[in-house]
C-alpha cells in the first residue's frame, strides 16, 4: 500500500508485519515516534504482541532477552544514551546469541545535549557482536527492517541485529513508502536452544577460558555466514518485491576515477553530488556502505577515494575511513562532517572531492586539512 | 506437618562452602515450585553454586543474567510464556547485592507493571560472591572487607520498599525454617501478579561462625527479633509464630551478635541502634497486623 510516512513509522510499520510476540520498549528522542506508534498498534489491537514499557533502555534489552531465551520473537527500539545505557546488556544479547531486532536513531552523545543525527553512538556498540546495517530513505527503513529479522532468525546466523537510521534527517522525515504484504518473507522463528522445562539446562553458567574462546568464535563463524544470508535474504525481497540494495550500494560507480564513500543519509546526498560533478567532468561515483557488521569486502583498487565518516574515534581517526585502510593499500581523504547533526549539504560533498587532498584528514567547518 | 516433596531439584554437585544457607533455601524453594519452573539469577553466590559450564547442580532451567537486570529479564521471560499460553513460574533467584542495590531500578520496574513472577531475595547482608564486601542490606555494626571498622549506616528496609509498591504477596523467611518457606513459596505462586519472598540467609564464611551452625544462627535471628517472619497478601499483614513468640519473649540480642565473628568488637551505639531498629520494625508490624496503620 502506497502512504506517505516518516523513518520511524516506517520502522514501527514493518515491525506491525512480523508481529513480534514481546516487544520491550522505552523512549528517548529522536526514536520515540516508533515506541508510541507500536504502543498505539498494540492498544488498538492491530497488533497482538506484548508491550513492556520498561523503567530504562538497560531492561529494555533484559527484558527482551528473557522473552527471546523461549524462542519468542522480539524488538526493541532506542537511540544514542539509550543504547549506550544498555550496552552491557547488548553484549548480552550477541554472547547468548538471541535474534533480537532492534531499531536505534543515530544520535549524538553528550555532553552538551544534543539530539541530533551522528553514528558514534552505534559505533560504539560495533565489537559486540551485532550484526549492524544503515538506511538512507524511509522506504529502505522499512524495508531493511523485516529483513532484519529473518536475517537475525536464520539457523545459520542467530544473532541480534541493529537497524540504523538517522536522527530527524531520516527519522522525522516524510517520504513516500510502499507498505507490503510480507506473506512468508519472514518464516516463523526457530531458537535451537529455547528453554525448554522438559529439558532443563543452564544458560550463561560460570564458563572456563577453553570454553568461552570456543563462544566466541562461534559468534564470529555466525558473522562470517551472514553475509550468505543477507545475501539470499536480498535477493528473495527482490524477487518478492522488486526492490534491492546490497551490502553497500553503488552509484555510478562502474567507471568513476573518484568514490565518495558515506553511510545513511549522507550517502544518499552523495548521490547527488556526483551528478554535479560529472558535469563538470569528474569522473565521480558513490558508494554508500549499508553494513558495518559484517564489514563489506569492498574492492576500491585503482581509484581515489573520498570517506565521510558521520563519526570519529578520538586519538585513532574516522571509523569508516581507518576500517577501510585497515582491509586494503588505499588512498584516501578523510572527511570528518556531519557530527551532532551538521548540516551537509550535496554542494559542501562536491566541494570535499574537488578539493580533495588524500593522506589527510579534514574536519569540516571546523579545521582544515590536519 | 505439610507435606514436603522428595523430589530434588538440587543435585549433589553444588560447588557451595559447607553450611551455605542459599543452597539450602533454593532447595527448598525448587520443592515447592516444582519443575515447570524457569529461574532467573543474577551475578550473586548462586552464580557459582550451580556448578561450572558444562554441568548444572540445578534441576530446573536457569538463566542466569547480568547483576543489574534479574528483575527485567523475568518482566520478558513472563510476558512471552503467557504470550505463548505457558503457565511455567518465573523466580528470580537474587542475592541482596543484586536486590537492595544494583538492582532495585529493575525491581522496581517490574512490580510497578504488576509482572506475573515470583522474586526470591536471599539476604547474607554482603556481597559474598566477590569475598564479602559491605551492601546496601549490611546491618550496622557488621565487619566486612569494605567496613573493617564495621558499618556506620542502617540496613536498607528492603521490605518497606517493596511492599510501596503494593505487591500481591510479600513475605519474609529464614533459611531455618524451610517448612515455613515451603508454604510461602507455594502460596506465592497460586497468586498472579508480582510477589516478593525476603529470605534471610546465615553466612558461614562471611558472618565468619562455623558451618554447622547455619540453622541455629537463624533461628537466634528470628528469636532475638532482628528478623522477623511474617507475610502480607494483599496488604493484610500476618506475623508468623516463631517470630510472634520473640515478640511475647525475646532473647537478648546479644547472644546472637556475640556468636558471630562479623559483629566482634561492635560498640554500645551501634547494638542500641541494632536493637532500636528492631523494636520499631516490630511495633510497626504488630500495628499493621492489627490493621491499625
Amino acid at each position: 500500500m502506497l502512504t506517505i510516512a516518516t523513518g520511524n513509522k516506517a520502522v514501527a510499520a514493518a515491525v506491525k508485519e512480523v508481529k513480534p510476540d514481546v516487544i520491550a520498549a522505552y523512549p528517548i528522542t529522536p526514536q520515540t515516534e516508533i515506541v508510541e506508534q507500536i504502543a498505539e498498534y498494540v492498544t488498538s489491537g492491530e497488533l497482538d504482541s506484548r508491550y513492556i514499557p520498561v523503567e530504562s533502555e538497560h531492561s529494555a534489552m533484559a527484558a527482551c532477552i528473557g522473552a527471546s531465551i523461549t524462542g519468542a520473537r522480539t524488538f526493541t527500539a532506542t537511540s544514542s544514551h539509550g543504547l549506550l545505557y544498555m550496552h552491557e546488556m547488548v553484549n548480552w544479547a550477541a554472547g547468548a546469541r538471541l535474534p533480537i531486532v532492534m531499531a536505534n536513531v543515530n544520535r549524538a552523545i553528550g555532553p552538551g545535549w544534543n539530539v541530533w543525527a551522528e553514528h558514534t553512538d552505534a559505533f560504539q556498540e560495533r565489537d559486540t557482536g551485532w550484526l549492524q546495517v544503515y538506511v538512507s530513505t524511509v522506504q529502505e527503513a522499512y524495508d531493511t527492517t523485516l529483513m532484519a529479522f529473518r536475517i537475525a532468525e536464520h539457523a545459520d546466523v542467530i544473532l541480534p541485529v541493529m537497524v540504523n537510521l538517522d536522527g530527524f534527517l531520516l527519522s522525522h522525515s516524510m517520504q513516500s513508502l510502499d507498505t507490503l504484504n510480507a506473506g512468508d518473507f519472514v518464516p516463523p522463528l526457530h531458537l535451537p536452544h529455547a528453554i525448554d522445562v522438559l529439558n532443563p539446562a543452564g544458560y550463561g553458567t560460570l564458563t572456563g577460558p577453553d570454553e568461552h574462546f570456543r563462544f566466541r568464535w562461534e559468534i564470529e563463524k555466525a558473522m562470517r555466514r551472514s553475509r550468505k544470508v543477507i545475501a539470499e535474504t536480498e535477493r528473495d525481497f527482490a524477487e518478492r518485491f522488486g526492490r534491492s540494495y546490497g551490502v553497500a550500494e553503488e552509484y555510478r560507480y562502474e567507471d568513476a576515477d573518484v568514490v565518495v564513500i558515506a553511510m545513511g543519509t549522507l550517502g544518499k546526498e552523495a548521490e547527488v553530488a556526483v551528478d554535479l560533478l560529472r558535469n563538470e567532468g569528474v569522473n565521480a561515483g558513490s558508494l554508500r556502505i549499508r553494513w558495518l557488521r559484517p564489514f563489506p569486502d569492498l574492492d576500491l583498487s585503482g581509484r581515489e577515494v573520498v570517506v565521510i565518516d558521520r563519526d570519529y574515534s578520538f586519538g585513532f581517526g574516522g571509523i569508516i575511513a581507518q576500517s577501510l585502510m585497515a582491509r586494503q593499500r588505499v588512498d584516501l581523504y578523510s572527511v570528518i562532517a556531519g557530527l551532532g547533526g551538521q548540516e551537509v549539504t550535496y554542494d559542501d560533498i562536491a566541494g570535499f572531492v574537488r578539493e580533495r587532498r588524500p593522506g589527510t584528514e579534514l574536519w569540516f567547518g571546523v579545521n582544515g586539512n590536519v | 506437618m505439610t507435606e514436603i516433596p522428595k523430589e530434588e531439584f538440587i543435585l549433589k554437585c553444588t560447588s557451595a562452602c559447607a553450611g551455605c544457607p542459599s543452597t539450602l533455601i533454593l532447595r527448598y524453594v525448587l520443592k515447592a515450585a516444582g519443575a515447570d519452573t524457569v529461574l532467573v539469577v543474577p551475578a550473586c553466590c548462586t552464580s557459582v553454586i550451580q556448578g561450572i559450564y558444562p554441568n548444572t547442580a540445578v534441576n530446573v532451567p536457569v538463566y542466569n543474567v547480568a547483576f543489574a537486570a534479574a528483575a527485567a529479564c523475568a518482566s520478558g521471560m513472563s510476558e512471552a510464556f503467557q504470550k505463548a499460553g505457558k503457565k511455567t513460574n518465573v523466580i528470580v533467584y537474587a542475592g541482596d547485592g543484586g536486590t537492595v542495590d544494583i538492582g532495585i531500578q529493575a525491581l522496581s520496574g517490574a512490580f510497578e507493571r504488576e509482572t506475573d513472577f515470583l522474586y526470591i531475595c536471599y539476604d547474607n547482608e554482603a556481597y559474598g560472591n566477590t569475598g564479602m564486601q559491605r551492601s546496601g542490606s549490611t546491618p550496622i555494626g557488621a565487619r566486612t572487607t569494605t567496613t573493617p571498622g564495621g558499618k556506620v549506616h542502617a540496613k536498607k528496609d528492603l521490605d518497606a520498599i517493596v511492599a510501596a509498591h503494593n505487591p500481591s504477596y510479600l513475605a519474609t523467611a529464614c533459611a531455618a525454617y524451610p517448612q515455613d518457606l515451603f508454604k510461602k513459596v507455594q502460596k506465592a505462586l497460586t497468586l498472579r501478579g508480582s510477589k516478593f519472598i525476603h529470605v534471610l540467609a546465615p553466612c558461614p564464611p562471611g558472618w565468619r561462625f562455623s558451618s554447622e551452625m547455619t540453622v541455629e544462627m537463624g533461628k537466634l535471628a528470628v528469636r532475638s527479633g532482628l528478623w522477623i517472619l511474617y507475610e502480607s497478601e494483599f496488604g493484610k499483614v500476618t506475623i508468623n509464630g516463631p517470630s510472634k513468640a520473640a515478640m511475647i519473649k525475646p532473647i537478648p540480642i546479644e547472644d546472637y551478635l556475640s556468636v558471630q565473628g562479623r559483629f566482634k568488637g561492635i560498640d554500645r551505639k551501634a547494638i542500641d541502634a541494632l536493637k532500636s531498629q528492631a523494636d520499631q520494625r516490630a511495633k510497626h508490624l504488630q500495628k499493621e497486623a492489627e490493621g491499625i496503620c
